[in-house]
């Protein structure tokens, strides 16, 4: 390797709380290459590069910028360093001008003689063949212009080791291509390029090697001619656990939710539900696959009536509840319980006990202007012992249970309100085996009961094994619906990255 | 140096950080007052004993109390929405307004229930300024702290209007002033001590018992710790804000109801005093916890009614109360970072830690 | 009307001062409700070294200092103990206004020598008199006393620090975005510090102006909830330093009028309580329109009251 090395980052660990974002992780970056970080959303990337333009401290392992030890203390360190940063959710003041901006923190003349300082911005972006409004305020500007504004500021401090987390996330296929141009023209003039993404045809189109991150650690680093979709897919997703779940084979029920045509925006009124249309019957499994961030959050939301629906039905048990109150959809029997990344947040409340957080959905049924804890006791005392859940007491506040038990605690609520239809997103996250068995149990005895269940899972093994039926999501467009029968985990995969069932099936 | 946030401290670390944040306060204090020429220990000695030191001292630091117990208590339900009600001023006016306007003018309400009435009206009108900030809050995401301190201001030219106009007593000539109340609108005694001392400890076990026992208490403090899962539960939180912004203007103005019958016998701007903001300080240095309201405003009671008595004892400016109350307050709040935070002291602990 | 709008402008000088403190608390995104302390800090111990030293540069900077020293205990706390800044402040202005009556006590029927005030007499222009039209207008701008002409200074530096150096810039950035501000390597921790002190020395003039010319002795609560009205103001007058100015003007105007209306005999008789409300009123209105616009000019800095914690999550 004749190349130098221009960041290596060897042994990182680092942890928030309870939750460890990453652990041993090792990644190096050379001059003039494009590097790819991959991985699903909660894999722990924006916290290494987080490291590495010095908002976070690593709790242990080393960081050499151009073969130096450093240990980077402040962004201001970084930019010194050479380290430029273009955050997925920009860095920039709304209420100031571009060039402003791009000025941001840089240290010369007392004055902002605009002038000089204005033509060395305009340098830089001759040079690199950008174009922005200097004169224009951040906040009339399109998304790609204040991306443009964020790499020029970057450029503009002499940065020659950019990391771009996320850029295209909120960029249409253009603009991308666009961004992806400038990206090869500043990797040839010798700079080092990070590029953090879970879409993989990106991977494949933009960057010269690629590492994969999964659950804080780095599984591996390729070169980008020498792999595929599928090796990705399945790093990134995890390998194949041998696990089999027993299905259990039960009636199809009566219609019990049909979706159709579903659209809702996003921020930038970008869609992230487009057109989403399915069915889901009784006693039926329906699992959701797709990278993370494909539209899955919202689809629950939507469903449960806490995001706005801009177009489309949801109807259930026939009846249009699109428009309706939370608490009318809770009523009517449908329960939902979304596992964010940090696990608490959505569903719970951290400082009260278990009790309580029982109480959250059931307080309302109860008569009288007062709560009885005692129905709540129990069931706390129920969900405990049935899900097996690990804590000092049920008096315990739930911030401090460790996030698995956070999770059953959460669909033990749920599982025990009896619903008619189940939504769950992601209730293994971070559980081990024997945890995770106990979850899939649970479902299953729902799912004989009668309940419908919508499953989103990360997993496809066991979306493969446990569900009836996948649907799968990229971008907010379903891509297929498909038997869990007639489909392997690799097409799933090519589902996920963009390709739709019905091409794949005529490539076959 | 590192910052890390702490995963809970122990009872015993947060008592023991506690006391040594009061104890820093009474060796600052007590600097400044040996800076004036005065001797400290003989300061606090004698503020202790001017308000604890004779059953006539005692009954008026409790009296000292009443107002602080029960703003914070308006105070306590708002923050535990964390909703930053800084009105309390302005709601203890209003209060003292509406009941004012029942004693004064309105005459044909059967004697017995001028009192209640007066009650219930205080209340409303408290609860009404505090509606407002609550209303534009929940319906735009207006600010509310500061909605809430300039309500308390456009108050005090309200009550200093009436006070110099339409309200003037005529019958006093050259200074103006509101008529006294008749005897049947001043609140009765009980051991001396007007029933509002009362009322504020049924008020101490009816928040602390709405808090902990109530659906609404419930739902004030879901919506105070994560909105995000009040959503998920199904909450309405716009009518959750409102209808607690009632109950904690409400309260407040309650307080001015009980000054104004119980202590002042009129309306002035006496009524406030400053009570809706030491009652932010109290409510936020208890914890937000009902029972701890009394103790800590017991605690602000004597170091009022010792300031005052220093004044008359060792003619030491009644302002000194105020200065160390200031510093209590100063460390009482850093110490609040200490709590939440442990600092750690380990050079480079991301280098030392590996290579092997 | 000429000696009206004289006084108007004299009423509205430590407006103005504390005016401008609170902005700059603010555009380091720490909402300082301690304006009253500090102002009562700055006026005692600027009456204090006047009467001591008869120094009128002593005792300006003795009101900038001790206004400033008031503002470090709120800095320390809020940026660097990561306090509630509503509590904060409203504890500095508690420890502010009784320490200002406790030292005060032993001023209290102080006068300032003539060798003092004679330095804070209006300057006088016979010239003035002889352009017409113009020449009045000037007249009430020019002729005033020194403390009059410094605030004009202030104003004038705080509209080219903000709008025209690279501090300046730096601070709307923190004020309006800290985490954007730490991204781009400012220095967060610095900027809030010496901006919290710089506004804190700025109120401590504005309290000076109270004690030192306009009243001029000691008395309790000299400020009289000018503090309070500043924090009004500064949302009025959109954080904007030359609006800043002409709002103290014109409510120093309003707060005089209440007296010259009697005198008046107009037709319509405004009761000067009502006239007095209408900085909180504009306030509030100022904010609902706001929030209910959503409009991004005009309004607070973004970061307004956030407590700012790099590693937090």
């Amino acid at each position: 390797m004749n190349k130098t090395v221009y960041v290596e980052m060897k042994n990182i660990c680092k942890t928030f709380g309870v939750i460890r974002a990453n652990r041993n992780v090792n990644f190096s970056v050379y001059e003039g290459e494009i590097h790819g970080l991959l991985g699903e959303n909660g894999a722990g990337k924006s916290t290494l590069v987080n490291m590495l333009s010095g908002i976070y401290k690593p709790d242990s392992g080393s960081i050499f910028i151009h073969g130096e030890q450093v240990n980077i203390h402040s962004p201001k360190h970084a930019i010194k360093l050479g380290i430029g940063m273009i955050h997925q959710h920009f860095k920039l003041v709304d209420v100031l001008t571009a060039a402003e901006n791009i000025l941001l923190g840089n240290g010369e003349s007392v004055f902002i003689s605009s002038k000089n300082k204005i033509k060395s911005i305009q340098d830089v972006m001759k040079k690199y063949g950008m174009e922005v409004d200097l004169d224009k305020k951040i906040m009339d500007m399109s998304v790609s212009e204040k991306q443009t504004v964020e790499i020029l500021k970057v450029l503009y401090r002499g940065s020659k080791i950019l990391i771009l987390d996320e850029p295209t996330a909120v960029l249409t296929p253009q603009e991308t291509d666009r961004l992806f141009e400038i990206l090869k023209s500043l990797a040839k003039a010798g700079c080092a390029i990070i590029i953090i993404t879970h879409k993989l045809n990106e991977i494949l189109s933009v960057t010269d090697r690629v590492t994969v991150l999964r659950h804080g650690e780095t599984v591996s680093t390729l070169e980008t001619g020498k792999t595929n979709i599928r090796e990705l897919t399945e790093l990134m997703v995890g390998k194949p656990v041998s696990l089999s779940i027993e299905k259990v084979i039960t009636e199809k029920g009566n219609l019990l939710l049909s979706v159709k045509g579903l659209t809702a925006l996003g921020e930038h009124n970008v869609p992230v539900l487009d057109n989403v249309t399915f069915d889901l019957y009784e006693g039926e499994i329906l699992g959701v696959a797709g990278v993370a961030g494909s539209g899955q959050k919202e689809l629950c939301e939507a469903i449960a009536g806490l995001y706005p629906v801009e177009k489309g039905d949801i109807l259930f048990k026939g009846e249009n509840i699109v428009g309706y109150s939370p608490r009318e959809i809770i009523k009517r029997g449908v329960s939902m319980s979304f596992i964010p990344e940090d696990r608490l947040g959505m569903g719970l409340v951290p400082s009260m006990d278990m009790i309580d957080n029982m109480l959250l959905k059931d307080y309302v049924n109860q008569p009288g202007i007062t709560i009885n804890r005692k129905p709540a006791k129990e069931k706390a005392e129920r969900v405990t012992k049935r899900l097996d859940i690990q804590a000092p007491s049920i008096y315990t506040p739930i911030r401090k249970l460790s996030g698995g038990n956070i999770q059953k605690v959460l669909l033990g609520r749920e599982i025990d309100a009896n619903p008619h239809l189940l939504i769950t997103a992601y209730p293994v996250r971070g559980l081990d085996i024997g945890a995770s068995y106990n979850i899939y149990d649970l479902l299953k005895e729902q799912k004989q009961k009668g309940v419908g269940i919508l499953y989103i899972g990360e997993d496809l093994d066991v979306l493969l094994e446990l569900c009836d039926r996948i649907m799968v999501l990229c971008d907010g467009k379903v891509t297929g619906i498909t038997d869990s029968e007639n489909i392997t985990k690799e097409d799933l995969g090519l589902m996920m990255a963009g390709e739709t069932l019905s091409s794949i099936k005529r490539g076959m | 140096m590192q910052i890390v946030k702490r995963e809970g401290a122990s009872k015993k670390q947060i008592i023991l950080i506690r006391l040594i944040a009061i104890i820093a306060a009474i060796v600052v204090s007590g600097i400044f007052i040996v800076f004036l020429g005065y001797n400290p220990v003989k300061v606090y000695l004698n503020m202790v004993s001017g308000a604890l030191g004779s059953k006539i001292r005692f009954r008026s630091t409790l009296l000292e109390m009443v107002p602080l117990v029960i703003t914070s208590l308006g105070i306590l339900v708002a923050f535990k929405m964390k909703f930053w009600n800084i009105g309390g001023e302005g709601q203890i006016l209003m209060g003292a307004f509406a009941a004012t306007y029942i004693a004064l003018y309105v005459e044909w309400i059967p004697k017995p229930l001028v009192i209640p009435v007066m009650f219930i009206v205080g209340f409303l009108a408290g609860g009404v300024w505090g509606l407002i900030p609550a209303f534009f809050k929940a319906k735009f995401g207006a600010n509310e702290t500061i909605m809430t301190l300039m309500l308390n201001y456009i108050a005090t030219q309200w009550i200093t209007y009436l006070q110099y106009g339409p309200w003037r007593d005529p019958s006093l000539k050259g200074f103006a002033k509101i008529a006294n109340f008749p005897d049947h609108a001043l609140l009765p005694k009980v051991f001396g001590i007007h029933i509002g001392f009362i009322i504020s400890l049924v008020l101490v076990a009816f928040i602390w018992w709405f808090l902990k026992k109530t659906k609404r208490g419930f739902e004030i403090a879901v919506v105070g710790e994560s909105v995000s899962t009040a959503r998920y539960a199904g909450m309405d939180i716009s009518r959750v804000i409102i209808l607690t912004m009632l109950l904690s203007g409400g309260l407040c103005g309650i307080t001015g109801v009980i000054q104004a019958a119980g202590v002042n016998k009129t309306l002035t701007m006496n009524v406030s005093s400053g009570y809706g903001f030491t009652a932010v300080i109290t409510t936020y240095l208890s914890g937000l916890s009902a029972p701890r309201v009394l103790v800590v405003s017991f605690l602000f009671a004597i170091l009022l009614q010792g300031g005052s008595y220093i004044q008359s004892a060792l003619q030491i400016p009644q302002a000194a109360a105020d200065v160390l109350q200031g510093m209590i307050l100063f460390c009482a709040l850093g110490s609040e970072f200490f709590v939440r935070y442990k600092v750690r002291f380990s050079k480079n602990n991301s280098i030392s830690s590996e290579v092997k | 009307m000429i000696p009206f709008l004289k006084n108007a402008l004299i009423s509205g000088t430590p407006l103005t001062f504390a005016i401008l403190g609170a902005m700059y608390n603010e555009k380091a995104g720490n909402l300082n409700l301690g304006i009253e302390g500090m102002m009562l800090l700055g006026a005692v111990a600027g009456f204090q070294v006047a009467v001591l030293s008869q120094n009128p540069v002593l005792a300006l900077l003795a009101a900038m200092v001790f206004g400033a020293l008031g503002a470090l205990i709120y800095a320390f706390l809020t940026v660097t103990l990561r306090t509630n800044q509503s509590v904060t402040g409203l504890a500095l202005t508690i420890f502010g206004t009784g320490l200002s009556r406790f030292w005060g006590k032993r001023l209290m029927g102080m006068t300032l020598p003539e060798s003092f005030s004679k330095n804070f007499r209006p300057l006088s222009f016979p010239f003035l008199s002889k352009i017409p039209v113009l020449g009045p207008i000037l007249s009430v701008f020019l002729e005033q006393d020194l403390f009059v002409y410094l605030s004009y200074l202030v104003v004038i530096l705080s509209g080219i620090y903000l709008y025209h150096t690279r501090f300046g810039l730096n601070l709307r950035a923190v004020g309006e975005n800290t985490a954007a501000a730490d991204a781009s390597g400012i220095s967060v921790t610095l900027y809030k510090y010496v901006h919290i002190l710089l506004g804190g020395a700025l109120c401590g003039l504005g309290g000076a102006y109270l004690s030192l010319v306009y009243v001029p002795s000691w008395q309790d609560n000299i400020t009289s909830g000018r503090g309070w009205i500043a924090i009004a103001l500064v949302i009025f007058t959109s954080w904007n330093p030359y609006r800043a100015f002409w709002g103290a003007f014109l409510f120093g105007g309003l707060d005089i009028v209440g007296f010259r209306i009697q005198t008046l005999n107009l037709p319509i008789t405004i009761n000067q309580h009502f006239l007095r409300m209408l900085p909180y009123l504009a306030t509030i209105l100022v904010i609902i329109i706001g929030s209910v616009r959503k409009s991004t000019s005009h309004m607070p800095p973004k970061d307004l009251g956030n407590p700012y914690f790099r590693e937090e999550r």
